[in-house]
């Protein structure tokens, strides 16, 4: 809860370059969930339009050993709190 | 004036698609060597991230062929349709496609020399090459492989074709030998990926026959415990690997492959020989290491050699523990378009983090997989590992299969169109 607002409050913080690095960051994303987090098969669900905070509690939930998943515990591991935030905006705000 | 002389250059050449039709003038110019992985995915990503600069894509050919799945069409398991695509979704994002090959890039006029002829004149200019072989390393392999005796299949296309076709018409008993190159090389897990495609097509058609594997390296370079598990599990009696066994020579006439202290006969002779960035890469000065690779800042990928030229995927020296792969080529555009919008924008660029996964298909449905996330280091002065992050499959699984299809469908998209 204390995560999801500070989350928040970092986010409404960002000045216009910083949003246009999450945009930056969330690129890597593309390469399995498609461009700006679009599914383009049935096999991985969009991750555009999801709500922000479940898209940051899954990614922590897949660090932390929480959520089991075949590679998403490993690569999430790779991301801090201020990036895994950047990217649940990011990824909320784009249309599905 | 620069407009003026693309347009005479574009007159020149086949040109679809076109971007600058609108009033508004253009920022400034990218021209975009290479239709890849790398090439087409910068090409893509410059105009997402700032459709007022103009993009140029030159690539000589057609359609987009995947080295990433095509070990599963010399299996059988797939076709060359499935691996195929168009680039011509790069056009709704406002890249104009140039089909033409670069011969020559003058960095101090800025402008890119076509085989038609045309020039195009560039602000920045982005080279993204994939690889060539030194078939000098091999004795006689050249002939060889003009004679149709011996493929590579290492950039899929023609190649992947021809050797499928001497898979299937290799009589049962018989012998196909793959040679790996010494690292570094495009996508570490590849041969072992081949090996393991090849031996599911003859355990379910041709069960006499065998792979054999010659290793240059000593040992399988890339997700080698679960490879070997997997070859252990799956193709007892068919699959024999060798390390330490680098190919110095071959003899068609007797189907024989050269190694430095011994020699095998084979039926069917897959060597792929050592790589080097692609032929542009070294006309253009651009390759600063062992004569092989392309020295690049890993916050820009600007090349080290030569200013205004940002180098990409499988033709860079690689940061550590990079592997050269399509995910890595994607990515790296994605840095190389971050820096490009932001120096055309006057900003600083700024390092950004990348991240890498690549399957490998074991059977014909079941994949393994290795990820790794890389972070700009300052002190180092690169891209590293991100500490904790990464690592393996814990298994050899259907369910790595079905995301392996996934990606490949995936960034065949992100890059494509």
């Amino acid at each position: 809860m204390l995560r999801i607002a500070l989350a928040t409050l970092a986010c409404l913080a960002l000045p216009a370059h910083a949003q246009d690095r999450a945009q930056q960051l969330a690129s890597a994303c593309a390469i399995c969930h498609g461009t700006d987090g679009r599914s383009v098969t049935k096999d991985m669900v969009s991750i555009a339009g999801l709500p922000r905070e479940h898209i940051a509690s899954q990614m922590r939930a897949f660090r932390d050993g929480q959520r089991p998943a075949t590679v998403m515990h490993q690569i999430a591991k790779g991301y801090t709190d201020p990036q895994i935030d950047a990217l649940a905006a990011y990824f909320a705000a784009q249309k599905r | 004036m620069k407009r003026r002389d693309f347009l005479k250059a574009a007159g020149a050449v086949s040109l679809s698609g076109c971007a600058t039709t609108g009033s508004a003038p253009s920022k400034a110019r990218v021209v975009v060597i290479g239709g890849g992985f790398g090439g087409a995915t910068a090409a893509k990503y410059i105009r997402l991230w700032d459709s007022s600069i103009d993009v140029v894509l030159v690539e000589r050919e057609p359609q987009f062929i995947s080295c990433p799945i095509s070990n599963l069409v010399l299996g059988g398991f797939t076709t060359m349709q499935d691996i195929t695509r168009e680039r011509s979704g790069l056009a709704k994002h406002g890249v104009q496609l140039v089909r033409d090959e670069a011969v020559a890039i003058d960095a101090a006029k800025k402008s890119v020399r076509l085989a038609s002829g045309g020039e195009i004149g560039y602000e920045r200019l982005v080279v993204s090459p994939g690889i060539d072989f030194t078939f000098g390393d091999i004795q006689g392999y050249e002939a060889a492989m003009q004679s149709g005796k011996v493929l590579h299949a290492w950039k899929a296309g023609q190649q992947t074709v021809a050797l499928r076709r001497q898979l299937e018409e290799m009589r049962d008993g018989g012998v196909y030998i793959l040679t790996v190159p010494p690292t570094p090389y495009r996508c570490p897990p590849g041969p072992y990926e081949r090996a393991s495609m090849v031996a599911a097509y003859f355990k379910q058609a041709k069960p006499k026959s065998k792979v054999l594997v010659l290793d240059a390296n000593p040992d399988v370079t890339s997700k080698a415990g679960l490879f070997k598990a997997a070859w252990k599990d799956l193709y007892p009696g068919i699959l024999e690997y060798h390390g330490n066994s680098r190919a110095v020579g071959v003899d068609p006439a007797t189907m024989t492959v050269k190694l430095e202290v011994d020699e095998a006969k084979g039926d069917v002779l897959n060597i792929v020989p050592p790589h080097r960035a692609g032929d542009i890469a070294q006309k253009a000065g651009l390759i600063t290491s062992n004569n092989r690779w392309c020295d690049v800042d890993w916050r820009t990928m600007e090349s080290k050699a030569v200013k205004g030229v940002h180098v990409l995927g499988d033709a860079t020296l690689s940061a550590p523990a990079m592997p050269k792969s399509g995910s890595m080529a994607n990515n790296h555009a994605k840095i190389a378009a971050a820096a490009i919008v932001d120096l055309l924008n006057g900003r600083e660029p700024q390092p950004l983090q990348i991240g890498n996964t690549c399957y490998s298909f074991v059977s014909p449905k079941e994949a393994i997989r290795v990820s790794s996330v890389h972070r700009w280091d300052d002190g180092k002065g690169t891209l590293l590992g991100v500490p904790g992050s990464g690592g393996v499959s814990a298994a050899r699984s259907e369910a790595e299969g079905t995301y392996a299809w996934n990606w490949a469908r995936t960034i065949w998209a992100d890059s494509l169109s």
